[in-house]
């Protein structure tokens, strides 16, 4: 890796990996651990597609495939798609905005050990009586006490921390990007993908603490005899839904607005044109992520809430196709009359356009009320918000990661075996997706494990199948390519191997740990584009040359982390019938851990080291 | 240069003019505190005294209370300072985002009961 050149003491490897603070590390591991947590929902769908392929299958039991749904659902946007989404924004955006480091780079790891230990407590409850088994979005009273056993607290308290990570690696990014961009980085000269990030990390802010408060309301229900969603007590289960969705509908923009981001950057890239219409594309994430606080009772419109807030709500929806039609035909605009390379990353992003505007209209479909009383809880809403995620998500993730695979690792990843995983995944998705509008509309429930024959399913169900096969073999097929071209693929020593625009394709290949030995001074949106084109083909640095201050490393946010994995499970202990210890000594040892790590972290001095100035030199020379 | 600041200052780095400023932002605060005090005061007593009438008491620490959340904002929260823009923004954005939702939350709620 790049850091080792400018490492200054021997750690282990290992060590050096647990205790970094450095974003373009913390990004690896982001990308490794949302990797595991994708390829182990991804199994699960496969297997719930294996029990889907034929009428009265029994491959899997009935609970087995509930919690299966609701772990798929679950892992995929908690556990897989926000650490992939912070994976590349740990690694582009402090590049991009011409900063050395994210502003705290402590709580950058603290964000992700926290994550991870959370993302660990929910899948431990595979061996302790089995998953959660409620569906991803917990409805009570299916969540309560009364009906779902141990997995539903694993799921609970693991959401609860993994969120608390996710929210301070949002704040840790706000703070970045407002105060960290280089001199001459104003605010609309920033790329799209730093705007996308600091919209979403907004949006985490203000969506994830509804998630935190709701689950917090659920765990006093469950584990400390509460009533709010009881209605023999008083309570209301209706408000559950409320708070979930009031989370729940931003928590699909924070997911997908950076995918928006990496379309941004990489489509303009690969057809030789500068974003068409970027301010438009600004403020059109920014409308769309002030609306998405507007539109949550369009996921409850079969609650019985009455025809006027359903019509408000219904309207608010159909708002949004706005400035997301904006942003379609900017992204068109962008290609048309463009120079367009179609690579694997470019084949992604442009195929995520048609695909993306096909799950926004069923989106606008299923905004309408009286027909949403047909499509509701069928596979048509399946449908469509596997288009969202899949088609759009997926692909903008994927796209990423071709696109800046060689300034994370050095090499890019083979082009043919890039261009078979794209085609397998892309006609993967449309067979299994596609043909789930009409299982929907024919009238096949979601969530069922099994289906009666002769109803005209069984076709169409197996075709679905063979398409999620595909796309499994499609990330096969990417794992592999992975392997492969860390072995044949040739190093990359050039700055710029896209011939790209933005600032972070300046940086020297690998990255020094210091990212820019001098902060580059910003002229031009596309400052890399317009250094290359009108200046002298290099960046003209801000400040002299200097010894450069950098944090140190500490194993402190792990311990945190595993502190507060201690705790929880300790809180889920109380709920076990025969625990192995006393519950209350695990909650204790948890908090311990978690508290003295923090003391320890506030009365250690720790300021930091210098890269002295010859090293910097000795370095620059090397890569440079 | 980073081994410096673990070592005990001996003389403040701030100008004259600064300190003046923190003494009289100090002196603000304490104002802004007192008089919210007083206004909390005046809540307790409108609940504790029955000769006001509920009909009058009920909007009448209403008012107070919107009264208290503006004074906080402004003086507590640094709404009202010179180069305070983001923080400003932010906080404003969470305003404009929450309150519909919880009138929403709270109108909805009263409508359907299970």
């Amino acid at each position: 890796m790049a850091t080792e050149t400018a490492a200054n003491n021997n750690k282990s490897v290992l060590w050096d990996w647990l205790t970094t603070v450095d974003h373009k590390k913390l990004a690896v591991l982001y990308l490794i651990a949302g990797a595991l947590f994708f390829i182990k929902a991804g199994a699960m769908a496969i297997f719930m597609r294996i029990q889907l392929m034929s009428a009265e299958n029994t491959f899997l039991s009935g609970q087995t495939f509930n919690e299966f749904i609701t772990m798929h659902g679950t892992i995929m946007l908690f556990l897989a798609v926000t650490p992939l989404i912070f994976a590349f924004m740990n690694f582009a955006v402090p590049l991009q905005i011409g900063a050395r480091d994210v502003a705290f780079p402590f709580v950058n790891a603290l964000g992700f050990w926290i994550f991870f230990f959370g993302g660990l407590l929910v899948s431990l409850s595979w061996f302790f009586g089995g998953a959660p088994d409620a569906g991803w979005t917990a409805y009570v009273p299916l969540s309560s006490g009364e009906y779902a056993d141990l997995g539903l607290d694993f799921y609970v308290l693991g959401l609860q921390i993994s969120g608390l990570g996710t929210l301070i690696s949002a704040i840790n990014f706000i703070v970045t990007i407002i105060n960290m961009r280089a001199p001459g980085m104003t605010m609309m000269r920033m790329p799209l993908f730093c705007w996308t990030g600091l919209v979403t990390s907004i949006l985490i802010v203000f969506a994830f603490t509804p998630l935190a408060a709701g689950l917090a309301l659920l765990m006093l229900d469950r584990i400390f005899g509460g009533q709010f969603f009881m209605p023999d007590a008083g309570g209301n289960p209706v408000l559950w839904q409320h708070i979930f969705w009031i989370f729940g509908h931003p928590e699909v923009y924070i997911l997908v607005l950076p995918a928006f981001g990496i379309i941004s950057e990489v489509v303009p890239a690969f057809s030789r044109k500068r974003l068409f219409g970027y301010t438009a594309m600004v403020f059109a994430t920014l409308i769309i992520a002030f609306l998405s606080f507007m539109v949550w009772v369009h996921h409850m419109f079969t609650v019985g809430i009455g025809p006027i807030t359903n019509s408000v709500f219904a309207i608010a929806t159909m708002a949004i196709g706005v400035p997301t039609g904006i942003k379609i035909f900017n992204w068109l605009f962008t290609m048309w009359g463009g120079k367009i390379t179609f690579n694997t990353a470019m084949l992604c992003a442009s195929s995520f356009v048609p695909t993306f505007v096909l799950g926004g209209v069923t989106g606008v479909m299923l905004a309408m009320v009286p027909v949403d009383y047909l499509y509701h809880d069928t596979y048509f809403v399946v449908a469509h918000f596997h288009y969202i995620v899949v088609g759009g998500i997926a692909l903008g993730l994927l796209a990423g990661t071709y696109y800046w695979y060689p300034k994370m690792f050095g090499h890019k990843l083979n082009e043919k075996l890039g261009q078979l995983m794209f085609w397998l995944f892309y006609i993967g998705f449309h067979l299994t997706f596609f043909i789930q509008h009409i299982l929907g509309l024919i009238g096949m429930p979601r969530r069922v494990f099994t289906y009666l024959e002769g109803q005209g399913m069984e076709t169409m169900n197996l075709v679905s199948s063979i398409g999620a096969f595909m796309m499994g073999a499609g990330v096969v097929v990417l794992l592999i390519n992975i392997v492969y071209s860390a072995f044949t693929s040739e190093r990359i020593t050039v700055r710029d191997p896209w011939d790209a625009r933005t600032l972070e394709w300046s940086t020297t290949t690998p990255v020094p740990e210091y990212n820019f030995a001098q902060t580059p001074q910003v002229r031009s949106l596309d400052p890399w584009f317009y250094e290359k084109v009108h200046g002298e083909g290099l960046m003209k640095p801000a400040e002299p040359m200097d010894d450069i201050h950098m944090p140190n490393g500490s194993i402190l946010p792990l311990t945190i982390g595993l502190g507060l994995f201690v705790w929880g499970f300790g809180m889920i202990m109380l709920e076990m019938a025969n625990p192995i210890i006393t519950p209350w000594i695990v909650i204790g040892t948890g908090v311990i851990i978690t508290f003295g790590s923090m003391l320890l972290h506030s009365i250690h001095e720790d300021h930091g080291y210098h890269i002295p100035l010859d090293k910097i030199k000795k370095i620059e020379k090397e890569v440079g | 240069m980073s081994d410096d600041l673990s070592k005990p200052f001996s003389q403040s780095a701030l100008s004259h003019e600064e300190i003046l400023k923190i003494n009289r932002e100090r002196r603000i605060q304490i104002t802004a505190f007192a008089f919210m005090i007083f206004l909390t005061l005046l809540a307790f007593l409108a609940v504790g005294m029955e000769m006001v009438e509920p009909g009058f008491t009920i909007p009448f620490i209403l008012l107070l209370a919107v009264v208290q959340f503006v004074l906080q904002l402004f003086y507590f929260m640094h709404l009202k300072d010179k180069d305070h823009q983001w923080p400003n923004a932010f906080m404003m954005t969470g305003i404009v985002v929450a309150t519909p939702a919880v009138i929403a939350l709270v109108l909805l709620l009263g409508v359907t009961k299970y």
